[in-house]
């Protein structure tokens, strides 16, 4: 036991003492939580959402323009602001506006004609950037039905026969989406899976610089020698969440809306998978040299894939189910769950479970496959 | 203390090790001698239970090291080539960290911890990072790091690669204070100055074989020659080189720029060595005799130089 405490103090000394692995560990994951955070919404509670800027050109200056661009400015989605046309068009070609409307001459008359069914239908053009489809076709849709809001102010004209009541299915009634829950969640995965990486090469190092001469000399068996690695790999990993997730806490009101318990096992599972990943990397590489390139690559789509970079509902459906191959993918799932989404124990018990299967199968294998011997 | 008995290692085709036997007592200081890939690293590796040897065996105090918690771990100390040191640490919390391996904890790692300290003389040092330490203070402290828990046989692997002289000596100091406390010492250098120092016997191995193994004394005497005299000759045109090494007594002779270098089975030659140089255009103005060395020995027995090999 003395030895086991000896090399866990140890690691936990070298990395507090090295300033560019805290850094990487503790501040870039709140750095990069924040940005993502915040470009992906924010606190919803705290702030309004960000309006979506269109131009709109009105070409006819009568009266369904006017009702139109009035009752479009009431939008809570939109920013909409008057434009000529030609300002308009180098606006969106610059990429200074996501979407301008072009209301055409003779819109308002054409337009009552053709709702009656006796006319052809005037044509509203849609300039947009095509780099902002999404925002496109939410305008396109917007416009729908503020036409029919405008085209009841003509005789005979009607509106639309329901509205809609939005209710964002949070925690709970009255708990707004907090991005930063996924960001800072997303984040903590991506750098305690590099952590791992420098568990791995610190093992490669510790041949490189004859110290595994040293420590397999004395009497130390197997499982003190990784087991020790690993402990001190979860013992940082708990600690960049615990700090990741009270920043994220304490500066932008995310909470742990869920399960508590159910938070602390994924966050335990996760950091025992990332101890058992940098194992793995040392049994597989020969060299620091040859094990860093290959885990980065390795790293950064185990990341991506997780959905730590862009939440997994935004990718394709095939991608949905394969990604769940992916342990971090769990990882990701299961902090979701345990945050914003505010779901129960029982749903943490399967990302548990896959991550703790994980460790399982990368720690069997780094044992297997790890070069005991010195050289 | 130690005995290793016909240890042999081959990593695919090469013969890494091939049969290598010797036995070291107490108080006695064993050299590996030979050049760089003669086998020496691995040999150390299969003493200290680094490396497992193909067949052979080694024992320590008449028992066998077995498995990786084995007991009789505890009776070696093992100084490896490289500088088995954390960078990052201090030279304390390293030495804390080195004798927590063997078990030392609290009061009792403290006292081995001044204790080797004070050998190496770094006492004044253990605060200090290793990374600020220079490659003679980080040497002497590779060699307190294996001292933490006292073992009885102490394995050494090249431990003075790279030091200046001072630390060189100051080494060799802390090694001979070893050997008077009755500690069992195995050295492997291919610098055959320092095995003469140190070395109580000696074993030159090549291409993983022990090819000669005495005492320095006795492996002297395996020289050919009994002295090496050097004439400075007084010009560069000395023309019966080959006639000189054919005189009777003289083993070799070879000529560097002025110098004639004659290798002599007798000092009881020189006189009519010299009376015939100078009847043969061979005026010279200073002489100078050397004695032969471990190196002439290892050029002897396998054709070339000990550095060169």
């Amino acid at each position: 036991m003395t030895a086991f405490l000896a090399l866990v103090r140890k690691d936990l000394q070298i990395f507090f003492g090295d300033t560019r692995a805290v850094i990487m560990a503790f501040a870039a994951p709140i750095l990069i939580g924040s940005f993502f955070g915040y470009v992906f919404g924010g606190n919803q509670n705290k702030k309004e959402s960000t309006r979506l800027e269109v131009l709109f050109v009105d070409q006819e200056q009568g009266l369904v323009a006017k009702q139109l661009l009035a009752s479009m400015q009431q939008d809570a989605n939109l920013e909409v602001t008057p434009s000529a046309l030609e300002p308009a068009r180098e606006a969106v070609h610059k990429g200074k506006a996501p979407v301008a409307i072009i209301i055409p001459v003779g819109f308002g008359d054409q337009a009552a004609r053709a709702l009656f069914g006796s006319g052809a239908k005037p044509e509203i053009t849609v300039l947009f950037d095509p780099s902002h489809q999404v925002e496109a076709s939410m305008v396109r849709g917007i416009l729908a039905g503020q036409m029919m809001v405008a085209m009841s102010s003509k005789p005979g004209g009607f509106s639309l026969p329901f509205m809609t009541k939005d209710e964002a299915l949070t925690a709970r009634a009255g708990v707004a989406y907090n991005s930063y829950a996924h960001s800072f969640g997303g984040m903590a995965i991506q750098f305690m899976l590099f952590m791992g990486i420098d568990v791995g090469i610190g093992l490669l190092l510790l041949r490189q610089r004859g110290l595994w001469r040293r420590f397999r000399a004395a009497p130390l068996s197997k499982i003190v020698l990784l087991g020790s690695r690993a402990a001190s790999a979860m013992l940082v990993g708990m600690m960049i969440l615990a700090v990741v997730f009270t920043f994220a806490r304490v500066v932008f009101g995310v909470k742990i809306e869920g399960s508590l318990p159910g938070f602390i096992g994924v966050c335990g599972a996760f950091s025992l998978m990332t101890a058992a990943y940098g194992l793995l990397i040392a049994a597989l590489a020969k060299t620091p040299e040859a094990a860093r390139g290959l885990a980065i690559l390795a790293t950064l789509l185990m990341v991506m894939m997780s959905g730590a970079w862009v939440p997994s509902f935004m990718f394709p459906s095939w991608m949905q189910s394969f990604t769940k191959l992916v342990p971090a993918r769990w990882a990701m799932d299961g902090l979701d769950a345990m945050t914003w989404r505010g779901l129960g124990i029982e749903e943490a018990l399967l990302p548990i479970a896959v991550l703790l299967g994980s460790t399982v199968v990368f720690g069997a294998i780094a044992v297997w496959r790890f070069r005991w011997e010195a050289d | 203390m130690l005995t290793a008995e016909n240890l042999k290692k081959a990593y695919g085709s090469l013969q890494a090790v091939d049969g290598v036997s010797f036995r070291v007592g107490p108080g006695e200081v064993f050299g590996l001698l030979g050049p760089n890939g003669a086998g020496k690293t691995t040999t150390i590796g299969m003493l200290a239970g680094l490396v497992a040897p193909d067949s052979g065996e080694v024992r320590i105090a008449g028992h066998h090291i077995s498995g990786d918690t084995s007991p009789q771990k505890r009776r070696l100390g093992v100084v490896p080539q490289e500088l088995a040191l954390f960078d990052e640490l201090s030279a304390a919390a390293n030495l804390t960290l080195f004798g927590a391996l063997y078990g030392l904890s609290g009061a009792a790692a403290a006292k081995e911890q001044d204790r080797v300290l004070t050998l190496v003389g770094l006492a004044d040092r253990a605060k200090d990072k290793v990374s600020n330490f220079s490659g003679g203070m980080k040497r002497r402290l590779n060699l307190a790091a294996a001292l933490m828990h006292d073992p009885q046989v102490i394995l050494l692997d090249e431990p003075t690669v790279g030091v200046d002289p001072q630390s060189r000596n100051a080494i060799f100091d802390n090694l001979e204070t070893l050997k008077a406390a009755g500690k069992t010492l195995l050295y492997t250098t291919h610098y055959m100055e320092e095995a003469e120092r140190l070395c109580d016997h000696i074993a030159i191995m090549d291409h993983g074989k022990v090819i000669a193994t005495d005492t320095v004394a006795g492996l002297l005497r395996q020289a050919p020659v009994s002295s090496f005299v050097l004439i400075d000759l007084v010009a560069n045109d000395f023309a019966n080189l080959v006639e000189a090494a054919a005189l009777p007594g003289v083993v070799s002779a070879t000529l560097s720029g002025r110098q004639l270098r004659l290798g002599v089975q007798s000092m009881g030659d020189l006189p009519e060595l010299l009376r015939w140089l100078l009847s043969h255009g061979g005026e010279f103005e200073h002489v100078q005799t050397e004695r032969p060395t471990l190196e002439t020995v290892f050029l002897h027995l396998t054709g070339r130089s000990l550095r060169d090999a």
